[in-house]
């Protein structure tokens, strides 16, 4: 613990890029020895196509498709995507509105976190017969509230654990209500929110796909089940492989936009002197 | 007229029927450095609180600057450093600095020069763009007495700043914070554990005992400002500390030992 300390040099760019992609090369190596290691064990041991067809033919058939795959991945990004939206701004609005009453909130947690423990997916069906089945609604509905329990559990999580000495600190200032949660219970929930938005992009993607298997025309969901029926594991696969770069997608975008939110997180990067 | 007034003042919690504390007089005036020292459970952190309208007086009434303590609180009278330095990780020190000036709703060009102005008081000139965890302890607390001084208030409450810090780290802070303070002209309430930072810091050091919290003596200290590291080898400083420590071990502190403890230098 040192009185006095140089400003630490702060790092730049191009730097904080090269180290990471040096974190990066582990992964890939593993990766790609992944891939290879798949391909030899299917010629070696002579594993039926339908069982689990090649990386090599699975690139094949997305590329040759790739435009059918495209439009079919396209259609339930949008459920996804809708979903993950309306589901964790609903999640985010009900925390911030329990926040304010620790009474109803104490009430409604127990509830909340029940809730987050049904299985949601198996009320997609049910959705069929309350939307109208040729729009995206149902889908997205399916999506929306899978997303919706857990941002909302972690946001108000998040809203409620603040460090009361912050609070006590923000009095001193006479500072109000809203005051306080601009400035303290908001910027401590963020951390919150983000991890929780990650896990509702996954769980976006398995809910859109979930919900397109009980017949979403053109979408990726009964691309694979039509496939499947029809012998053609390649194009199965090919269309996983699409949901798989979509959920992806959606997870990197959610992680760089916390990475821009909560540069300031002590937990995230290295510590300077001190 | 004093800065601080407390007449009678009785604090009880509810819960578990505590009474921290009981019939408390005191008074202090502007350019005073009060210290309140006593064992664990004297209620000293509770009277700092109840002047700075953190929790509310049972019985008895607290005027700050003339005024109720909810008032002087509304009108920004008092500045408050905890334990903890309590800084917004997510702000740097500049915005850490500069939060209670927005809560004042200063613009943006005379919050940047008074923040500037701050952290040259506290010698962390070039550290405005850090984050709080990229400091050492020692800063942390710095930050923290800048940003209670920067709205100038008339009266600063620290409820035991340095007591988490190294004995090195410490001292040299109680040497800049009497530098503020005789710069500024402010009136402090400061708590703490130790007996020889209170005699070091303090113009007057209530001793106050438990069970429930009392005043049980204050003693004047009439050593020469200003103080300098030569203060704490003056044979009248350890007068002070043992008469400090005499009216502690009255009120049953050696039970307790941390603060005799602490006070052997």
């Amino acid at each position: 613990m040192s009185i006095v300390a140089e400003p630490t040099p702060r790092g730049t760019v191009i730097k904080e890029i090269r180290t990471r992609a040096v974190d990066w090369i582990p992964a890939l190596v593993v990766f790609v020895l992944a891939i290879v290691a798949w391909q030899l064990i299917i010629d070696a041991f002579h594993i039926q196509k339908f069982l689990l067809p090649k990386p090599g033919a699975i690139v094949r058939a997305f590329w040759d498709q790739r435009s059918s795959l495209w439009s079919a991945g396209w259609l339930t990004l949008k459920e996804a995507l809708g979903g993950f939206v309306i589901g964790s701004g609903l999640g985010i609005l009900f925390a911030v509105a329990l926040a304010r009453f620790r009474r109803v909130s104490n009430a409604l947690m127990p509830i909340a976190i029940a809730a987050n423990a049904i299985p949601i997916i198996a009320f997609s069906p049910i959705f069929n017969a309350w939307f109208d089945p040729l729009s995206p609604s149902p889908r997205m509905a399916t999506a929306g509230i899978l997303c919706f329990f857990p941002v909302f559990v972690n946001t108000l999580r998040g809203l409620t654990s603040v460090r009361p000495a912050q609070v006590e600190l923000m009095r001193s200032y006479a500072a109000g209500e809203l005051a306080i949660f601009r400035r303290v219970r908001v910027p401590t929930a963020l951390p919150f929110v983000f991890s929780a938005l990650k896990v509702a992009t996954v769980l976006a993607m398995i809910g859109a796909i979930v919900a397109d298997y009980f017949g979403t025309f053109g979408s990726l969901g009964i691309t694979i089940k039509n496939s499947v029926s029809l012998f053609d594991f390649e194009t199965a696969w090919a269309a996983i492989l699409m949901a798989s770069i979509l959920g992806v997608a959606m997870y990197v975008a959610v992680s760089i936009a916390e990475r821009l939110a909560l540069q300031w997180d002590p937990t995230r990067q290295e510590r300077g002197s001190g | 007229m004093p800065v601080v007034e407390i007449s009678a003042l009785t604090k009880t919690f509810p819960k578990g029927n505590v009474t921290a504390l009981k019939g408390i007089d005191l008074q202090i005036e502007p350019g005073e450095f009060i210290s309140l020292i006593g064992p664990s459970g004297c209620g000293k952190s509770t009277l700092l609180r109840v002047i700075g309208d953190l929790t509310p007086p049972t019985e008895g009434t607290v005027l700050v600057n003339g005024k109720p303590a909810p008032k002087a609180r509304a009108d920004h009278d008092y500045g408050m450093v905890f334990q903890d330095s309590v800084l917004f990780d997510w702000r740097t020190v500049s915005k850490n600095v500069g939060l209670p000036l927005e809560m004042l709703g200063w613009d943006r060009a005379k919050r940047k020069s008074r923040v500037e102005e701050m952290l040259r008081l506290v010698e962390l000139q070039g550290f405005g763009d850090h984050h709080p965890w990229q400091l050492s302890g020692g800063m942390q607390m710095r930050v923290a007495i800048a940003r209670a001084l920067s709205f100038e208030p008339s009266l600063l409450l620290m409820d035991e700043p340095f007591g988490a810090l190294d004995e090195m780290t410490r001292e040299r802070l109680n040497i800049e914070l009497l530098e503020i303070w005789r710069r500024l002209q402010s009136t402090v309430v400061f708590v703490t554990h130790s007996i020889s930072e209170a005699v070091f810091l303090s113009t007057r050091v209530v001793v106050m005992s438990p069970r429930p919290g009392r005043v049980a003596g204050i003693v004047d200290i009439d050593l020469p400002q200003p103080r300098t590291n030569d203060t704490r080898e003056d044979p009248r400083f350890f007068e002070k500390v043992t008469e400090v420590r005499e009216l502690l071990r009255g009120v049953g502190a050696d039970e307790h030992g941390s603060v005799l403890a602490e006070a052997g230098s």
